[in-house]
């Protein structure tokens, strides 16, 4: 037994080794089998992680790394007869921040502030979204739509901005703004509701990585074939989410091309003729129902809605006195006034009611059996005697339409009108139409619980009263008149990919005696270029022949506008101008209908400008294309023939 | 202390007979493990780190500077560690109290210590080997098991440093030096009586830890642990991601250099703390095993050592040292595998880091000191 003593301890210390090393032993023991069970536990859980739970640690792994990102289709260019692009997506610029990779964000915000003159609006919106919360590395927006100059600064700065990127993505562009603005509509972003009706279609995948829709006009209403299908593929990304390398991918089909009837010059001619008063202006093609010419006076810019307007745009839009965006082509309702006197002649011509024959003496008034009340003629002391019903549609005679409304009676009056399609949609291929009003006993009582009064059926015998028609409308009946009752509908889309699209026909109106469309057609063609006719001034010098007829409105206001100014609304209250006609009377190729909000009369106002897109139309660069496609009469020497 | 020098300079006689490994201080079996844990370690730091190679050498650096502190560490006898071990002991005090006064002023670090001319380091790093040297040292002479007022300046020797470092704020190296300290106590003999008492009060202050001296983001870590998804992107990122690398490693591993967890940084840490989830990753249950395996080995060699250390100094620093070194396996194993709280406790010798490197290898020195010490004849 070995005893150490140590010298330097003040109490000499009897060290007992053996049991010491005992001691020592047993918490050694101890000591290692702690370890083995902590090394057990460690192996355990490791084992769990590993063997246990490995596929379910992989999927989470592969989450991570392999993300399946959409590739946005690119949606259908919409162009115009001749190849002009109206509509198309365009890459644009986006400048994000990865806020991990920032070194200094208020250093990083100030320079670029500076560089692309942000306002403090959008670094505090900037700082708000950088508060949400994020997976890391994942960009937060700062500001859209750069352009090359800005665009440039950022690529030029960026060594000493690390973190701030330019991304692009696909953005619709209009490139002819406002002229097009009613007719193609825009996108916009989905919004919550489309959203729920894209889930409730279960149409979700054909949505897989779109951000916009169609929310009126063309943009809507083909929103299927302008869509596309999505792509996609599988990407791995690292924790930035920057992409490494694809691992597959589906490409994605882009959008429908659309070609529409509608051509630039045809569009600007309308436009420059309304000379920025409120009104529309429709024309369709008689062949193929394509509309031709559709313009909604005043329009808007399609491309400020496109990224989400701001709401200072949307005000000045939504509060204008002018109503820009209100479609007035298809969904302002108008009293159509004597531009359905033709229809309503040829109303009583079948019916029996008056023959072609058939002479009134025009006193300047009407007043009906027992009544006191005098309808009075626009012009003042009337027109005399001898008045037959060609004379009637030439001078707009209001005493014969008020005289034969009343023999003929609102039901027969309804009854003619509707197949020309009053008080129904058109169908044309737009979003938005309205149906206006074509009156009727039922629709009295139902709408006011009324019953009808003669008094009702003079005013619509002049087109005033409650019958209210949209251009469109209006436009359609007139084609169809042209057509001797051949009913297309209207369409702007000529072809899509292509491929043209068929017109679509309704079950033509027959008459008893076809003759009766002549008698009409040839009282339209007196409006226009008889001696005695009310638009004679516009058109007796037209190098083609012209049916038409004028109408004014008597009007408080259109249905939308009750919020008009009243210091305004003496000028507002003054009477629509109208105008319809086609030509060339022998063979008709194109319909048109003008519409001059507050434009005093149909034969000042709208007549006018219906000359002007005619010529357009006829003489101009479609002359030579309408020859092409259905070789006819020059319609110059038939003019001068006239 | 003088009969022991007296009888190392005696010419060898008897039948100890002694090996060139003894002459050289070196233990050869310590030395071709921790060569092989070394290079295991470099092999999964090549592909943890970003920029391989040069990671690679600079640890090769620490490595090789290891060594050689391992080497000298080796050479000194224990009764001069005895004679170190004070000044070793009141240095790192000195040091950890200098952090606290300029530790802020530099670089906004709390923990670190910048010396003009020297490394930055961590002072608390010190005492890890320090606190077991200085306990020792002050049970080497008395005898074992302690008696109450020993255990209580033991304790008073084990409290002052561990209370700094959790001051600085450093809970997990507090911790880890409590425990070096306390094992010291441990395997001097500590009555079961004292380790029951030091258990229940464990059990009481547990609460009060919680609510007064832990930080925010240490609550939020112990938190995590429980439920790592109630924050996605944030305190639960690093458990989440780490256990994703680890599980989806599998038996075999998707391959060494080829983890895409750790490849795509989805891992972070991935070369310093958390690299065991690279390794699981990479290699697989398989390397996890090979690693512990190793690690085991080490841990079995130390105790060893310690096992047949002559004096109880050795036995107590030896085994102290080996203890300690599963512990910081332990520790850094469980919490990425989400077993334990995050805490800055790095993988001993496979995570990038140099102080680390150099403590331990201080540490293996000393175990090489008392494993080759010439065995006293028996008379």
């Amino acid at each position: 037994m070995a005893i150490e003593q140590s010298h330097y301890s003040k109490n000499i210390v009897f060290k007992d080794t053996d049991s010491e090393r005992k001691l020592f032993s047993g918490r050694l023991l101890f000591s290692a089998i702690l370890v083995l069970i902590l090394s057990l536990i460690l192996l355990s859980r490791y084992y769990i992680l590993q063997i246990l739970q490995h596929d379910h640690f992989t999927t989470q792994s592969d989450a991570n790394r392999i993300h399946a990102m959409a590739i946005p289709p690119a949606r259908g260019v919409i162009q115009d007869l001749k190849g002009v692009i109206l509509a198309q997506s365009k890459p644009s610029f986006t400048l994000e921040v990865i806020k991990e990779r920032v070194q200094d964000m208020d250093y990083t915000l100030r320079e670029l502030q500076q560089l692309l003159q942000l306002d403090s609006n959008e670094v505090d919106r900037f700082r708000e979204r950088l508060k949400r919360k994020q997976r890391p590395y994942e960009g937060v927006l700062l500001r859209g739509n750069l352009d090359d100059e800005q665009i440039a600064r950022i690529a030029v700065n960026r060594y000493r901005l690390p973190g701030v990127e330019v991304t692009a993505e696909l953005v619709r562009d209009y490139p002819f703004h406002e002229l097009f603005g009613h007719s193609i509509g825009y996108v916009g972003r989905i919004s919550e509701k489309e959203l729920k009706k894209i889930e409730a279609d279960g149409d979700t995948d054909d949505y897989y990585g779109v951000f916009s829709i169609g929310k009126v006009g063309i943009e809507k209403y083909y929103e299927k074939d302008l869509l596309g299908i999505p792509g996609a593929q599988n990407v791995e990304t690292d924790v930035r989410g920057r992409i490494l390398r694809t691992l597959d991918r589906k490409d994605p089909t882009r959008g429908k091309t659309l070609t529409l009837y509608l051509d630039v010059q045809m569009q600007q001619a309308a436009v420059a003729a309304l000379a920025g008063r409120r009104g529309a202006v429709v024309a369709i093609e008689l062949e193929t129902g394509g509309v031709v010419t559709a313009v909604s006076n005043p329009s808007f810019d399609p491309n400020l809605f496109v990224a989400g307007i701001s709401s200072k745009d949307y005000g000045a839009l939504r509060d204008s006195l002018d109503l820009p965006l209100l479609n007035r082509m298809i969904a302002g309702e108008y009293p159509p006034g004597s531009t359905i006197k033709p229809l309503l002649a040829l109303a009583g011509l079948e019916n029996g009611v008056i023959t072609p024959d058939y002479q009134i003496y025009d006193p300047g008034f009407f007043q009906l059996p027992g009544q006191t009340h005098q309808f009075r003629d626009w012009k003042k002391g009337g027109h005399g005697g001898g008045i037959n019903v060609h004379l009637a549609i030439a001078q707009s005679c209001d005493i014969f339409f008020y005289q034969l409304a009343n023999r003929m009676g609102i039901d027969r009056m309804h009854d003619f009108m509707q197949p020309f399609g009053f008080g129904e949609p058109t169908g044309v291929d737009l979003s938005g139409e309205r149906k206006g009003v074509l009156p009727s006993r039922e629709w009295k009582r139902t709408r006011f619980k009324q019953p009808w009064y003669p008094g009702d059926t003079i005013n619509a015998g002049i087109g005033q009263g409650y019958h209210l028609v949209t251009p469109m409308q209006l436009a359609l009946a007139t084609a169809t008149l042209a057509k001797r009752g051949i009913r297309i509908r209207p369409h702007l889309v000529k072809a899509i990919d292509g491929v043209d699209v068929p017109p679509l026909f309704a079950p033509p109106i027959l008459l008893r005696d076809p003759k009766n469309w002549d008698v009409v057609i040839e009282g339209m063609h007196e409006v226009a270029q008889g001696e005695r006719g009310t638009a004679r001034k516009v058109f007796h010098d037209a190098p083609y022949t012209v049916a038409g007829k004028t109408g004014t409105a008597q009007i408080v206001g259109i249905a939308q506008n009750e919020k008009y100014d009243l210091g305004k609304l003496a000028e507002r209250q003054r009477d629509h101008g109208l105008f319809v006609a086609f030509a060339p009377v022998e063979n008709p190729k194109i319909a048109i209908a003008v519409i001059i909000e507050n434009g005093n009369s149909g034969s000042g106002a709208a007549a006018p400008v219906a000359r002007k897109v005619l010529d357009a139309w006829l003489l101009g660069q479609n002359a030579a294309a309408a020859e092409a496609a259905a070789p006819a009469i020059d319609p110059a020497e038939s003019g001068a023939g006239e | 202390m003088v009969s022991t020098e007296f009888i190392r300079q005696l010419p060898s006689t008897g039948a100890i007979h002694r090996t060139i490994w003894q002459k050289l201080h070196v233990d050869p079996i310590l030395l071709l493990l921790l060569l092989v844990i070394s290079g295991y370690g470099l092999f999964v730091l090549y592909s943890a780190a970003d920029d391989h190679l040069i990671a690679m050498e600079k640890q090769g650096g620490f490595f090789v500077l290891g060594f050689a502190v391992m080497f000298t560490v080796a050479q000194i006898s224990q009764s001069n560690w005895r004679l170190i071990a004070p000044v070793l002991y009141i240095l790192g005090l000195i040091l950890i109290v200098a952090v606290a006064l300029f530790g802020e002023i530099s670089m906004g670090a709390q923990r670190w210590l910048s010396i003009p001319g020297l490394p930055r380091f961590q002072p608390s790093e010190m005492l890890k080997i320090g606190l077991p040297l200085m306990l020792a040292t002050y049970f080497h002479n008395r005898s074992v098991p302690p008696r109450f007022k020993h255990v209580f300046c033991s304790l008073a020797m084990i409290v002052l440093p561990v209370a700094l470092i959790i001051e600085q704020p450093d809970l997990g190296t507090g911790m880890l030096v409590l425990v070096s300290g306390v094992i010291v106590l441990f395997m001097a003999g500590l009555g079961w009586g004292y380790i029951a008492t030091a258990g229940a009060i464990a059990a009481a202050l547990g609460p009060v830890m919680w609510l007064f001296v832990m930080h925010d983001y240490q609550r939020q870590r112990v938190l995590m642990l429980f439920d790592p998804e109630s924050d996605k992107l944030g305190a639960g990122w690093n458990i989440i991601q780490s256990q994703t690398a680890i599980g989806s490693g599998g038996w075999l591993g998707k391959g060494w250099q080829h983890g895409t967890q750790s490849q795509l940084d989805f891992l972070p840490e991935s070369h310093t703390d958390f690299i065991i989830a690279v390794l699981s990753e990479e290699l697989g249950y398989r390397g996890v095993l090979v690693l512990l395996g190793i690690y085991l080995l080490i841990v079995a060699r130390g105790l060893w050592i310690s096992w047949h250390a002559q004096e109880t100094f050795g036995r107590l620093l030896g085994s102290a040292i080996s203890i300690t070194f599963f512990l910081y396996v332990f520790v850094n194993m469980g919490m990425v595998a989400g077993l334990l709280p995050v805490v800055g406790v790095p993988l001993p010798l496979v995570s990038q880091g140099g102080t680390a490197v150099i403590i331990l290898m201080i540490g293996f020195g000393m175990l090489m000191a008392i494993s080759t010490e010439k065995k006293r004849p028996t008379y």
